[in-house]
C-alpha cells in the first residue's frame, strides 16, 4: 500500500528536509508516524500519518452481538478500559431502556476512577521516558501493579477487564475488594505529591515544558480537543461535571483547570486529577449501597429500531458511542467518537515554530493512544 | 551468523581436538548470547504494555539478562512483536526485522501477534501472525499476556540459545 507523501519535496528550500518520526518510535506509544518538515531544528510543518493500527473494529461490531462488542472496547484504549466500555453499555442500555441498580453504578464508578489513575500513571512513567528521565516509571508501576492486583480480583482481567455488562455486572466485587482500595488510598495521595516532586517541578522539566505548545482555548474548542489537554487550557469541560452521566452528580470534586495553556499545565492538570479520582474513590467506597448489581436483561439482547448516543469522560477526554439499531441481535452501525484523535489533530497548529525535541513534550503532553485513533 | 553457523561437521572431526575446542566455544558464546538479549521497544497495542511492565518495578526483567531496550533496530538482538499487526505495518515489520543484526530472535507476544486474536476471522486489515511476515522463535499465548507470562517466554527463548549449534550435519 504506497503512502502518499505528505510534502512534495520538489518544494523544498535547499535548507529544509523531511524527518520520519516513527512509525516504530518509542515516544509515539505505538505505531504513529509523523512526518516532519525541517529546517534545522526548527519544525516548519507536521504531518500525523494514521492508520498503521486500523483493524476495522467498526466493522467488526457489525457482525457481533451486543454484549460481544464489550472486550472491543478494551482493545481500543487499553489504559482506560472501563471507560470505554461504559460509553458503549450506556448507549446499549439507553437504546433499550435498561435501568441498571444503583449499586453497579457505584461499582462502575470505582473501577472507571481507578482506571483513569492507571491511565495517569502510565502517562506519567511514559511522559517521563520521552523527555529523558527514566526514574518516573520505577515509582508509577509501583502504585500501578497495585492497583491492577485490585482490578484484576474485580474483573478478572489486568488491562483488557471485559468488566461491564449490559445492564450492570456480572458478578459483586470480591470480599476483600474495598478493604484494599482503602489500604491503597491511603497513602496513594502522599506518592502523587511525591511523583510531582520527582518529575513535574523539576527544574528541568519546567524549562523544557513550559511555555512550549502553547493551546488556546478557542483553539482547542474549534478542533474538539477534550480531557486533560483542554483543561490544562482553561476551561472547565469534564463530562462528570458538566453532563453527569449515572452518578457522578452525587460526588464532590474539583475539576482540575489550569490558565497556563502550555505543555506543563497539561502535565500538571493530569496530577491534580488522580488527586480528585482518590477523592471520588473514597466517597464512593463509604456510599456503595447494598442490593443487586445486574439488571433484568433478556439472554438474546434484540433491542428496537432506534439510535442512541452516549458519552463519557474518559482519561483522554470524551469518548462517545453511537449504536444503531434495526432490531436484530446485531447492532446496523457502531460509531465511536475517541478524543485522542481530536486531539492529535491540533498537534500541527501547536507544534508548528518549536524545535524537534520540543514535539516529543507536546506530543506526550497530548496522551495519545494510537489504538483508539485507527480503530 | 557467519563463521559460528554451519561449520560442516565432517571437517570438523578430522581436525584433533577440534570438537572439545568447538564445544568450549560454543558453550562461552551461547551464554553471552543468551544472557545479553537487548530487546527492541516496539510496541504495538495492549501488550506493550505488559511489555513495559515486565520492564518495570514489580516484574524486572533485567534480573535475567534483558538490560537494555534498544530503540533502534541496529543494536537490538530481540523483537517483540507486541500487539496486532495491520496491512499497513508489514513492510516496516519486515524492514525492522531486516535491520537487526544478526544473531536475531523473535517472539510474538500475545494472540495478534500469533494468529490475529480477536480481529481473525472477518477484519479485513489484520495479519493473522507475525509468523506471515517473520520467523518467530518463541510464541507467547494471552491477550494480553501477563508480564509473567512473558519472562517465561524469554527463559525459554534463552533455553533455545543456549543448545544451538555451531555445526551442521552434512547433507
Amino acid at each position: 500500500m504506497p503512502v502518499q507523501a505528505p510534502f512534495e519535496l520538489e518544494k523544498l528550500s535547499n535548507k529544509e528536509y523531511i524527518l520520519n518520526m516513527g512509525p516504530q518510535h518509542p515516544s509515539t506509544h505505538g505505531v504513529l508516524r509523523v512526518v516532519l518538515k525541517l529546517e534545522g531544528e526548527l519544525v516548519k510543518d507536521v504531518f500525523p500519518d494514521v492508520g498503521y493500527i486500523h483493524s476495522g473494529v467498526e466493522k467488526l461490531c457489525e457482525n457481533r452481538t451486543y454484549p460481544a462488542i464489550v472486550p472491543y472496547l478494551d482493545r481500543l484504549d487499553y489504559l482506560g478500559a472501563v471507560n470505554l466500555e461504559w460509553a458503549y453499555v450506556l448507549a446499549v442500555e439507553k437504546l433499550c431502556g435498561i435501568q441498571v441498580p444503583e449499586r453497579a453504578e457505584y461499582i462502575r464508578v470505582i473501577l472507571a476512577e481507578l482506571n483513569r489513575v492507571m491511565s495517569h500513571l502510565l502517562w506519567y512513567s511514559a511522559f517521563g521516558m520521552d523527555v529523558g528521565a527514566l526514574t518516573p516509571i520505577f515509582y508509577a508501576f509501583r502504585e500501578r501493579e497495585e492497583i491492577i492486583a485490585l482490578v484484576e480480583a474485580a474483573t478478572g482481567g489486568r488491562l483488557t477487564h471485559n468488566a461491564l455488562r449490559i445492564g450492570g455486572f456480572r458478578n459483586d466485587l470480591p470480599k476483600d475488594f474495598l478493604p484494599g482500595l482503602s489500604r491503597f488510598l491511603s497513602s496513594f495521595e502522599k506518592k502523587v505529591d511525591e511523583y510531582e516532586a520527582l518529575l513535574i517541578d523539576n527544574v528541568i522539566l519546567t524549562a523544557r515544558t513550559r511555555g512550549v505548545g502553547v493551546l488556546d482555548p478557542e483553539l482547542a474548542v474549534n478542533y474538539g480537543v477534550t480531557g486533560p489537554s483542554l483543561r490544562g487550557s482553561g476551561p472547565a469541560w469534564d463530562l462528570r461535571r458538566t453532563a453527569p452521566y449515572s452518578v457522578y452528580g452525587k460526588f464532590d470534586f474539583r475539576v482540575p483547570v489550569s490558565e497556563g495553556r502550555d505543555t506543563w499545565s497539561r502535565l500538571k492538570v493530569r496530577m491534580d486529577e488522580m488527586r480528585e479520582s482518590a477523592k471520588i474513590l473514597r466517597q464512593a467506597a463509604a456510599a456503595l449501597p447494598a442490593g443487586e448489581v445486574s439488571a433484568k436483561v433478556p439472554r438474546v439482547l434484540k433491542p428496537a429500531p432506534g439510535e442512541a448516543y452516549a458519552r463519557v469522560e474518559s482519561p483522554r477526554g470524551e469518548f462517545g458511542a453511537w449504536v444503531v439499531s434495526d432490531g436484530t441481535e446485531r447492532p446496523y452501525r457502531v460509531k465511536f467518537r475517541s478524543p485522542s484523535f481530536s486531539n492529535l489533530s491540533v498537534l500541527r497548529e501547536i507544534a508548528v515554530g518549536c524545535n524537534i525535541a520540543d514535539i516529543i513534550a507536546i506530543m506526550g503532553s497530548l496522551d495519545l493512544v494510537i489504538p483508539e485513533i485507527d480503530r | 551468523m557467519g563463521l559460528t553457523d554451519g561449520l560442516d561437521e565432517r571437517l570438523v572431526r578430522k581436525v584433533p581436538g577440534a570438537p572439545v575446542v568447538l564445544a568450549a566455544a560454543e558453550w562461552a558464546i551461547n551464554a553471552g548470547r543468551a544472557n545479553a538479549l537487548w530487546t527492541l521497544t516496539f510496541g504495538l497495542r495492549c501488550c506493550a504494555m505488559e511489555m513495559m511492565a515486565a520492564g518495570a518495578a514489580r516484574y524486572d526483567w533485567a534480573r535475567f539478562g534483558f538490560e537494555v531496550p534498544a530503540a533502534s533496530p541496529r543494536r537490538a538482538d530481540l523483537m517483540i512483536v507486541a500487539g496486532t499487526v495491520t496491512t499497513k505495518m508489514v513492510p516496516l515489520v519486515r524492514r525492522l526485522y531486516a535491520q537487526m543484526a544478526e544473531p536475531k530472535y523473535v517472539i510474538a507476544m500475545g494472540s495478534c501477534a500469533i494468529s490475529g486474536g480477536p480481529f481473525a476471522y472477518d477484519t479485513y486489515s489484520v495479519v493473522k501472525g507475525a509468523d506471515k511476515i517473520v520467523p518467530v522463535d518463541i510464541y507467547v499465548p494471552g491477550c494480553p499476556p501477563r508480564p509473567e507470562a512473558l519472562l517465561d517466554g524469554m527463559l525459554k527463548l534463552q533455553k533455545k540459545i543456549k543448545q544451538s549449534k555451531f555445526t551442521a550435519e552434512a547433507a
